[in-house]
């Protein structure tokens, strides 16, 4: 497929508080560079991402949607990454049976401790989404930009 | 109309270097309802509060956005600074723009561009925060222990010593738990019972202190600080209050073939029995399965001997209910039952032996009075075999996954004390590998080893055969020497794995609590918070919580202490108000939410409803207990109504934040 | 059998078991039947008909049904019976107010089938030895019963009552069906004939609600598309994000509830293989969480509010091969 090399995605990440989000920010204290396409959303738990937050953001112009939580295991609610892990795991197993290109989705267990991780899956996730190229199949043409 | 505040930090140059501060402020200006906006450098300073509130005031701002960095570093500071110029500290929402921005961009541009569209994600949710006031709950300053062990016992102590009263259930007659039946404790040798029954009798004298035993918790219901327990007395057929513990009825009792379970069955008691010497409450128990009055009332000898006629034949199960503010769940463990190991020759052989039945064998109140001798032909044991991890780090259905943890020690306190007693007698262990950390454990160990020449042996036991000569044959293998050895054994003494009491799984269904697959009780935090589960307000001691030796038991009941006195201390607990709320009237009460809450903080109530066609209907509607819930949201997901909302992280929020970054 | 069911019925009304009986009755045409209440023997006597075509889910209107004074009857086929325990499960249906017959099932016929063959004018079908002799105002036709079987009953999974006060005619087994065998088709080919299969079907949705309308797991007091609160409100949809959106948010809200009853795409008027969707859910949840058939006990924890610690990654997706 040709790459378009000014191709910026949007790219929304859903971290939850307590593992993730302090990861992300361990990363930004480490000054690990991954791309500005990023944009964070904090959530108190993975668990807490509704599958229609996930096709919000592809409506609205995402071209790719990463949910970040804690390691299983490590859940600070104990079991809410547990419940994500199935969710997650039946939506995006729902989203390819549509059609959708599998490289748009991602769940990632990062914990507060792995900045270096969190700097690390955000870079290739971004290049995966930028392989891609814009979001087509699962956009809302009245939210196209010009 | 909201009048939203937006104040953009510099942090020195930490954000100022790369993001555009002024560009920033400038653009976030141009959203809806933002009133103010500006820069500074440091926000978080004293000054640059001052700004903040200031801008409250003058502008009677209905919202605040701080382009900052994280949440996790200054949200506590800006909400504390706005509930001081009297906004709601909920009110206040972050856009971290320096770990997630400024720190981790090189580009000026694109980090600017980057700060705009997190500054107008959280100006889109400050939009929808609603004020939010953390609600009370009044604490009851009485602690339930569950458990009358050694961890139960120290538990209960110490939140005695703290001044706030205590009640303890036991299940058994007598408090004491496994460690009353020990005989010397590892590493100091020292008489387990010089140490512990001390400590039964403060707990039995001291005032703050209530011993509910032989009672079984039947019900829990509340939240923390606010537990109602309904607690089981078992009908022991003795009235407590008039028993003096004289033991005449004891001894008069002719029902004397009662196993003993106090001494794991080695010798008999009587039906009307006290377990042991020293138990507290020393008061008689009658054994509703052979006394010969309750199953067919012919006796009643107890009665007649008994001088304050405590003997009640018709005593019932009673109930008492109880409120508590916190409770600590010490139901401890059990060796696992040996019947599966057939390869052992456990069922078949009585000179095959467990760890804890030899506890009794060489204790001085045990069925020999303290003299070693074999149960079948009560000779002296010339050789003994003892096999470590039975049912411990198995992978098959016989056993468990995991280490016991006290074999390795107590077996090296047997063979130390076998061979101090008796140096005539041979000593092997055979072990997978010796596992000795703790304060001088491993020390211990190597005397066992170099000054009482007991013989370690790495390999397992294969088989274990009784022959007709009464003598036992070993068949093991020595893996450093690789061979095979037969020993001819009179004793064999199997470290059989511990489990958690049978009574923890119903337990832990009562208290909402989590268990592993083990059944042990899982704590909140495995690092962080090894002392409380993770259901607020109950608190977890000793080996219910996963294997523990004594030291380890006794500082972890401490710990469990030190948080219940903790939460005891609070007059009224502060909810986090950013719980999960249910719609009453979007909700299907179809019972998904609950399924998922972690806490059980989700009931379901049949309410009334006026229907839209003006006709009355009862449903069944979910309510969030706010002080029980933690917030995390997997309720919101699992109801397919969106009756869920969680406060502070809406739906409506998080939408608007996607709408935002993706616009 | 329906002479059978109207004997019980009247009987169950006389003594006083129930005040109350769901059946169905005969609509405009003969091959149209529709679920009913009856409340009197004459009302039976006049209208309940049980045939061929009675395919309709009865479960989900027995939800407001069992909240009424008394208790009604309920005349369940094997597939029914999986609804109506999976509504009691979710404390939807009030079971003691409900007395269930288990009646035999399928394989029912689709006067769509038999419209598709020309047939036209249709009056009155019969089935003679699996022919149907099929009336119309300008003659008789034939074709045979096979021919017009419709797509529900097709794969039909289970010929059990999974829970009944009595039985009317024998109880059968769980078949082992074929229901997976598109979806195993779709998983087959590449992405981007997936997705222009999906589109092909999803742009034809007009929004007119029937499969949720119908749906007996779709039951909520206010629907999320139908509430401007939850933010996804919508009527007709705008984009064909919106069906997407639909059809995905709907089919994840019943996920390892729906029993697979096929009503979904039995009443979709513009034909869209609705209960793929359903069925990927069930097929990904049996392979990936084990065997789980929604509403066949009233215990069992359902997969989305379950968990194991080993569960699988999503990344299982990946692992599928080439998109």
């Amino acid at each position: 497929m040709q790459v378009n090399e000014n191709f910026e995605p949007v790219i929304v990440a859903f971290c939850c508080n307590w593992c993730s989000y302090a990861g992300a920010d361990l990363s930004g204290t480490n000054r690990l560079n991954y791309p500005a396409n990023v944009k964070i959303i904090r959530v108190p738990c993975s668990c807490r991402v509704n599958p229609m937050f996930i096709l919000r953001a592809f409506q609205r112009g995402a071209d790719g949607v990463i949910i970040c939580g804690c390691h299983p295991g490590d859940c600070h609610y104990t079991s809410g990454n547990y419940f994500t892990r199935r969710r997650i795991t039946l939506l995006y197993s729902m989203l390819d049976f549509l059609g959708i290109e599998r490289n748009r989705t991602r769940l990632e267990w990062v914990s507060a401790a792995e900045g270096a991780k969190f700097a690390a899956v955000m870079n290739q996730f971004v290049e995966d989404v930028k392989k891609l190229g814009p979001n087509r199949r699962l956009e809302d043409l009245r939210c196209r930009k010009q | 109309m909201q009048r939203i505040g937006v104040f953009v930090c510099h942090c020195g140059t930490n954000i100022a270097a790369t993001v555009d501060v002024k560009a920033v402020a400038e653009a976030l200006s141009h959203e809806p309802g933002v009133v103010v906006s500006q820069d500074y450098q440091y926000m978080c300073s004293e000054s640059g509060q001052e700004l903040v509130k200031n801008a409250i005031k003058e502008h009677g701002l209905t919202g605040v956005v701080i382009c900052s960095c994280s949440p996790r570093m200054h949200e506590n500071t800006f909400r504390k600074a706005a509930a001081s110029a009297g906004l709601n500290p909920y009110l206040v929402e972050i856009a971290n723009i320096r770990e997630q921005c400024s720190w981790i961009h090189k580009d000026i541009a694109s980090a600017t561009d980057k700060a705009i569209i997190l500054g107008k994600a959280a100006v889109a949710k400050v939009h929808l925060n609603a004020p939010l006031t953390a609600g009370e709950s009044p604490v009851v300053k009485r602690a339930l222990v569950i458990g009358g062990g050694i961890a139960g016992i120290q538990t209960a102590l110490d939140i005695a010593e703290a001044g706030f009263d205590v009640d303890i259930v036991e299940k058994e007659p007598t408090i004491g738990g496994k460690m009353a039946q020990i005989d010397k404790t590892f590493p100091t040798l020292d008489c387990a019972a010089c140490i512990l029954t001390p400590k039964m009798v403060e707990a039995s004298q001291n005032e703050h202190i209530t011993i509910h035993s032989f009672s079984e918790v039947s019900d829990v219901k509340g939240f923390v600080g606010n537990f109602t327990v309904t607690i089981k007395k078992k009908a022991r057929y003795v009235d407590e209050t008039k028993c003096t513990g004289c033991g005449l009825c004891t001894e008069k009792c002719p029902m004397k073939k009662v196993p003993n379970e106090f001494n794991m069955g080695l010798d008999n008691r009587t039906a009307v029995y006290i377990p042991f010497a020293q138990a507290v409450p020393k008061v008689a128990t009658i054994d509703p399965n052979y006394c010969m009055m309750l199953k067919n009332g012919k006796c009643g000898v107890c009665s007649k001997v008994c001088s304050v006629g405590a003997i009640d034949y018709k005593q019932t199960d009673k109930f008492i209910e109880q409120k508590y503010g916190a409770i600590v769940v010490a139901t401890g463990f059990n060796p696992i039952k040996l019947d599966k190991y057939d390869e052992f020759a456990y069922s078949c052989c009585p000179d095959v032996v467990t760890s804890l039945e030899l506890e009794r064998l060489m204790n001085a109140a045990g069925p020999n009075g303290g003299t070693l001798l074999r149960p079948s032909d009560k000779t002296h044991p010339h050789t003994i075999v003892f096999v470590q991890c039975v049912g411990s780090r198995c992978d098959d259905e016989k056993g468990k996954p995991y280490c016991s943890k006290i074999c390795c020690m107590y077996t090296a306190k047997h063979a130390m004390l076998i061979r101090e007693k008796y140096p005539d007698t041979e000593v092997y262990v055979f072990y997978i590998d010796v596992r000795t950390p703790g304060k001088n454990f491993d020390e211990f160990y190597r005397r066992a080893v170099e000054q009482y020449n007991v013989h370690y042996i790495k390999g397992m036991v294969g088989k274990v055969t009784p022959k007709a000569d009464g003598k036992i044959d070993v068949q093991a293998s020595d893996l450093l020497a690789n061979e095979q050895l037969h020993i001819n054994a009179d004793m064999v003494v199997l470290a059989a794995a511990i489990e958690p009491d049978k009574t923890a799984r119903p337990l832990a269904t009562m208290l909402t609590t989590q268990m592993d697959t083990n059944d042990f009780f899982t704590e909140a935090h495995p690092k962080l918070r090894p002392v409380e589960s993770a259901t607020a307000g109950i608190f977890l001691s000793g080996a219910c919580q996963g294997p523990k030796d004594i030291p380890e038991t006794v500082a972890q009941a401490s710990a469990a202490a030190a948080k219940a006195i903790g939460l005891l201390c609070k007059n009224s607990i502060t909810c986090n108000p950013c719980v999960a709320h249910s719609d009453e009237l979007m909700c299907n009460g179809c019972s998904a939410c609950e399924k998922v809450c972690p806490y059980g903080a989700i009931t379901y109530q049949d309410k009334e409803f006026r229907m839209p066609d003006r006709s009355t209907a009862i449903r069944r509607v979910a309510s969030v207990n706010p002080a029980v819930c933690q917030g995390c949201g997997a309720c919101t997901v699992a109801c397919p109504s969106g009756a869920m909302d969680l406060n502070g992280f809406s739906n409506s929020q998080i939408m608007a934040e996607v709408d935002a970054i993706c616009k | 059998m329906q002479e059978a069911m109207i004997k019980r019925a009247k009987e169950l009304l006389a003594d006083g078991t129930v005040n109350r009986v769901m059946g169905w009755k005969k609509g405009e045409f003969a091959y149209d039947t529709t679920p009913a209440v009856f409340e009197t023997a004459e009302e039976i006597d006049r209208e309940f008909v049980y045939n061929d075509f009675t395919q309709a889910n009865q479960s989900k209107y027995l939800i407001k049904e069992s909240r009424k004074e008394g208790k009604i009857l309920a005349l369940l086929k094997p597939c029914d019976t999986y609804s109506f325990n999976q509504l009691v499960k979710e404390h939807r249906i009030i079971r003691e107010n409900v007395y269930v017959i288990g009646i035999p099932g399928g394989p029912k016929i689709d006067i769509e089938k038999i419209k598709a063959k020309g047939i036209t004018g249709i009056t009155n079908v019969k089935n003679e030895d699996f022919t149907l002799k099929i009336e119309t105002i300008y003659g008789v036709e034939t074709m045979p019963f096979y021919e017009a079987i419709s797509v529900k009953c097709e794969s039909c999974k289970s010929k059990k009552h999974v829970v009944y006060d009595e039985l009317i005619g024998e109880d059968g087994d769980v078949l082992d069906s074929n229901r997976f065998d598109m979806v195993e088709k779709l998983e087959n080919m590449t992405a981007q004939e997936r997705y222009d299969f999906w589109r092909g079907e999803l742009s034809r949705c007009i929004r007119c609600n029937a499969c949720r309308n119908v749906c007996p797991a779709c039951t909520c007091e206010n629907c999320v598309f139908d509430n401007p609160k939850s933010g996804i409100d919508q009527k007709a949809a705008a984009d064909s994000f919106e069906e997407n959106m639909f059809h995905i948010i709907r089919a994840f809200h019943v996920a390892g509830r729906c029993t697979d009853c096929g009503e979904c795409s039995r009443v979709c008027p513009q034909n869209i293989p609705l209960h793929l969707l359903n069925r990927k859910f069930i097929k990904d949840i049996n392979c990936l969480y084990g065997e789980y058939q929604a509403g066949a006990d009233t215990t069992s924890k359902a997969p989305l509010t379950d968990y194991r610690t080993d569960d699988c990654e999503p990344s299982v997706v990946h692992e599928r091969g080439a998109e």
